[in-house]
C-alpha cells in the first residue's frame, strides 16, 4: 500500500477551533506543508496575531510566540534580528495587518525585515463577530456597518500588495486565494515560495490569501458553496490574485 | 585602579547596559533621551548586537517582546509620551514573564509637556503602567554613576524573577555630566546559558510558546498568581534603598532620583542650622523600601516626601507609615527644577513652627 498524503509533522495533531467553511485550516496546513517539505520546522519560530487565528500558536509545531494585535511584523523582527539563522513568519489577518498593525507591516518590509508574511484576508473581523473591516468590500454588510459599507462613511477597501509592492525593501508580494482547488495550489507554491526567499536571505516576502468566512459574512453554513463564490464573484474583483511584485531572481 | 570617565547621564546608561551583556535594542527618538538610541546604534554593531529604529514606541516595544522572548539581553529607552506608547507592550512582555530592560528619562508632563526633568511618571512605573496586574522592577539612579550601574542590577533582576526592569531616571540626570567609575568587569552574554524558556533554532527538543494569554477556565488566575508569588519574592529580597543621617533624624525626607540630591542638601543646610533632618533614599521604586519607613515612623517625628510630582510617591511613603507619625509633602510639577533652599524652608516651616501635614500642593 503506498502512502499518499499525511498530516504535516509542522501542524500538531490537536483540534483546531475554526468554524465550518473557514480558511484558516487550509492555510494552516499549507503553511505546515511547505515548512515541512523546506525541512525547516526546527529552525522555524512562528508568530500568532490576535484575531481568528490566535491560537496559531497551539497548532503550529514549531517555537511559536503570541503578541499583541498587529504587532506581529515588529515581533517577528526583534526575533530574526536576534537569531537571523531562524526561519520566523508571522501570520495575520485583515484587521491585524491592514489597521491596527499597518504601521508595523509597512515598516517591517520597508526596512527589508527578512521575514515570511502569511496575511489572510477574509474581509472582516471574524474573533470578534463580524464587524467592517479595512477590506471589507463596498456594499458588504458587517455589524459596524449593518447596510453595507458605504464609502461616504465607511471608506474604502485597501489593497495590501498592491501597496506593499510599491516599497523596496519588498522582494516577493503575491495574492492567492483558498476558495477553490486552483487557488490552494496556487497558495502553497506562494506560501513555499515565500519561505524559499528567507531561506536564501532574501527579504521581505508577503502572501494575501484571499479566504471565506461563511459564519461573519452571513452565507449559509450548510452549503459552503455560497461563501467560495462570494470570493470568486466578488473578492477577486477588489484583490485581483496575482504576482504584484517578485526580484528574488535579482 | 578603576578607570573613571567623563560621562553624560544617557550615554553612562547605554555603556552600562552595553557591559552588562545587552545586545539587542529598539527605540524612536524622542528627547530628553536620544542620546541612548544614537549611543546604541553605533555601539551594539561593534560587540556583534541588533540596534533598531523603529517606525515609533508600539513598535519598539514589540521589537522587544520577539528579542526577549530568544533570550536575548535586550532594551528599549524612551521618554514619558514614548513610555505612555509602549504600556500595551509592556503588559504584554510582563504577561509573558520576558526580562528586559526599559528605561524612561522622565520629562514635564502630562500630554507633550516640556523635555526637562520631571518625575510625573511615579505612579505608571510602580503600579504596573499597562493594563492588567503586573509589576516592574524600578530602580531610580542619582547620579551618572548609577546610570552606568544599574542596568546590571536590573538584568540580574529582570532574569531571575523572569519580569521586566525598568530603571526611572529624568531629564537632568540624562542630560548631566559626571565622573564614572568603571569599576566592575564586562559581562559576555555568550557566558551565559540561554534561559530553559526562550526561543530559538530547536535541533529536536520540544517546542517552546512564548504568550500572555490562557482562555481555559481558572487557568489565567493560576499563570497571575505563580507570577505574583515571584512578585512577593521581589519585595522580600530586592528592595534597595539608602539613608543619610536619619540615625539621630527628628525629620526624614524621603526623596529618589533627582530630588534626592536636593534633598540631600536640604538637609544639610538644616543640620547647619541645628535641625536634625536626614534623608531616606528609595533606590529601587518598586519594590518600595516600605518596611524600613515603618521602622523608622516611631521614632520620627515627621516625614517629608520631596518630589517633582503633585504628590505621588508620598502614597507610599504614607502607606508605610499607616498613621504612625506624620507625612508631609514637598511637590512641585515637574519640567522646572527644585532647589535645596526652597525644600529647606519647608523643614523649617515643619519642624520650627510645627505644621501639620504640610503640603507644598494640597
Amino acid at each position: 500500500m503506498q502512502l499518499l498524503n499525511e498530516k504535516p509533522k509542522s501542524l500538531l495533531d490537536v483540534q483546531m477551533h475554526y468554524c465550518p467553511g473557514c480558511g484558516h485550516g487550509i492555510v494552516h496546513r499549507l503553511v505546515a506543508e511547505a515548512m515541512d517539505e523546506l525541512n525547516i520546522r526546527e529552525k522555524t519560530i512562528g508568530v500568532a496575531p490576535v484575531g481568528c487565528s490566535v491560537f496559531a500558536d497551539h497548532y503550529f509545531n514549531c517555537d511559536m510566540i503570541q503578541g499583541a494585535h498587529g504587532r506581529g511584523p515588529a515581533i517577528a523582527t526583534g526575533i530574526k534580528r536576534s537569531i537571523p539563522e531562524s526561519i520566523v513568519f508571522s501570520y495575520q489577518g485583515d484587521g491585524d495587518l491592514a489597521s491596527i498593525g499597518m504601521g508595523e507591516i509597512i515598516h517591517a518590509a520597508a526596512r527589508g525585515e527578512k521575514l515570511t508574511v502569511i496575511f489572510v484576508n477574509n474581509a472582516i473581523y471574524g474573533m470578534t463577530g463580524g464587524q467592517m473591516a479595512p477590506t471589507t468590500l463596498i456594499g458588504q454588510k458587517a455589524t459596524t456597518c449593518v447596510d453595507g459599507r458605504n464609502p461616504e462613511i465607511n471608506g474604502f477597501p485597501i489593497r495590501v500588495c498592491e501597496m506593499l509592492a510599491t516599497l523596496d525593501g519588498v522582494v516577493y508580494a503575491e495574492r492567492t486565494s483558498v476558495h477553490n482547488v486552483a487557488g490552494v495550489v496556487k497558495s502553497k507554491n506562494a506560501i513555499k515560495k515565500a519561505f524559499q526567499n528567507q531561506i536564501e536571505n532574501k527579504g521581505f516576502s508577503i502572501v494575501e490569501i484571499l479566504s471565506m468566512c461563511p459564519t461573519n459574512w452571513g452565507t449559509r453554513l450548510d452549503n459552503p458553496s455560497e461563501a467560495t463564490k462570494y470570493v470568486s464573484e466578488s473578492m477577486v474583483k477588489i484583490f485581483p490574485p496575482g504576482i504584484y511584485k517578485d526580484v528574488s531572481a535579482k | 585602579m578603576a578607570e573613571k570617565q567623563l560621562m553624560k547621564g544617557n550615554e553612562a546608561l547605554s555603556e552600562g547596559a552595553v557591559r552588562a551583556g545587552c545586545r539587542f535594542f529598539a527605540g524612536y527618538p524622542i528627547t530628553p533621551q536620544n542620546e541612548v538610541p544614537e549611543y546604541m546604534s553605533w555601539r551594539l554593531p561593534q560587540v556583534g548586537g541588533a540596534f533598531i529604529q523603529s517606525e515609533s514606541e508600539v513598535a519598539a516595544i514589540n521589537v522587544i517582546f520577539g528579542a526577549a522572548a530568544t533570550g536575548v539581553r535586550s532594551m528599549t529607552s524612551s521618554s514619558s509620551p514614548g513610555i505612555s506608547l509602549k504600556q500595551e507592550g509592556i503588559s504584554y512582555c510582563a504577561g509573558a514573564d520576558l526580562p528586559f530592560l526599559i528605561a524612561n528619562v522622565m520629562r514635564g508632563g502630562p500630554g507633550l509637556g516640556n523635555i526637562a526633568g520631571a518625575q510625573g511618571d511615579y505612579f505608571q512605573s510602580t503600579r504596573g503602567g499597562g493594563h492588567g496586574d503586573y509589576r516592574l522592577y524600578v530602580m531610580a539612579p542619582n547620579s551618572v554613576q548609577e546610570m552606568f550601574d544599574f542596568p546590571k542590577k536590573c538584568y540580574e533582576t529582570a532574569y531571575q524573577y523572569r519580569v521586566p526592569a525598568m530603571i526611572l531616571a529624568d531629564g537632568t540626570i540624562g542630560q548631566m555630566m559626571e565622573g564614572v567609575e568603571i569599576n566592575w568587569p564586562e559581562i559576555d552574554p555568550k557566558t551565559i546559558a540561554k534561559p530553559s524558556w526562550s526561543l530559538g533554532i530547536n535541533n529536536g527538543r520540544e517546542r517552546r510558546m512564548v504568550g500572555s494569554y490562557d482562555l481555559r477556565d481558572g487557568m489565567l488566575e493560576k499563570m497571575v498568581l505563580e507570577r505574583v508569588k515571584r512578585y512577593k519574592q521581589i519585595e522580600e529580597k530586592e528592595v534597595l534603598w539608602e539613608e543619610k543621617m536619619t540615625e539621630d533624624a527628628e525629620i526624614v525626607l524621603v526623596a529618589y532620583g533627582i530630588s534626592s540630591r536636593v534633598a540631600l542638601a536640604a538637609c544639610r543646610i538644616a543640620r547647619e542650622k541645628g535641625i536634625k533632618a536626614g534623608l531616606l533614599r528609595p533606590i529601587t521604586l518598586w519594590p518600595f523600601p516600605k518596611k524600613r519607613i515603618a521602622e523608622l515612623a516611631p521614632r520620627v517625628k515627621n516625614f517629608l516626601a520631596v518630589e517633582m510630582s503633585l504628590g505621588q510617591m508620598v502614597e507610599d511613603v504614607r502607606l508605610a507609615v499607616n498613621g504612625a507619625t506624620n507625612v508631609n509633602l514637598f511637590a512641585k510639577p515637574g519640567g522646572s527644577p527644585i532647589f535645596a533652599e526652597e525644600v529647606y524652608q519647608a523643614i523649617e516651616t515643619i519642624v520650627k513652627k510645627g505644621a501639620k501635614e504640610y503640603a507644598t500642593v494640597k
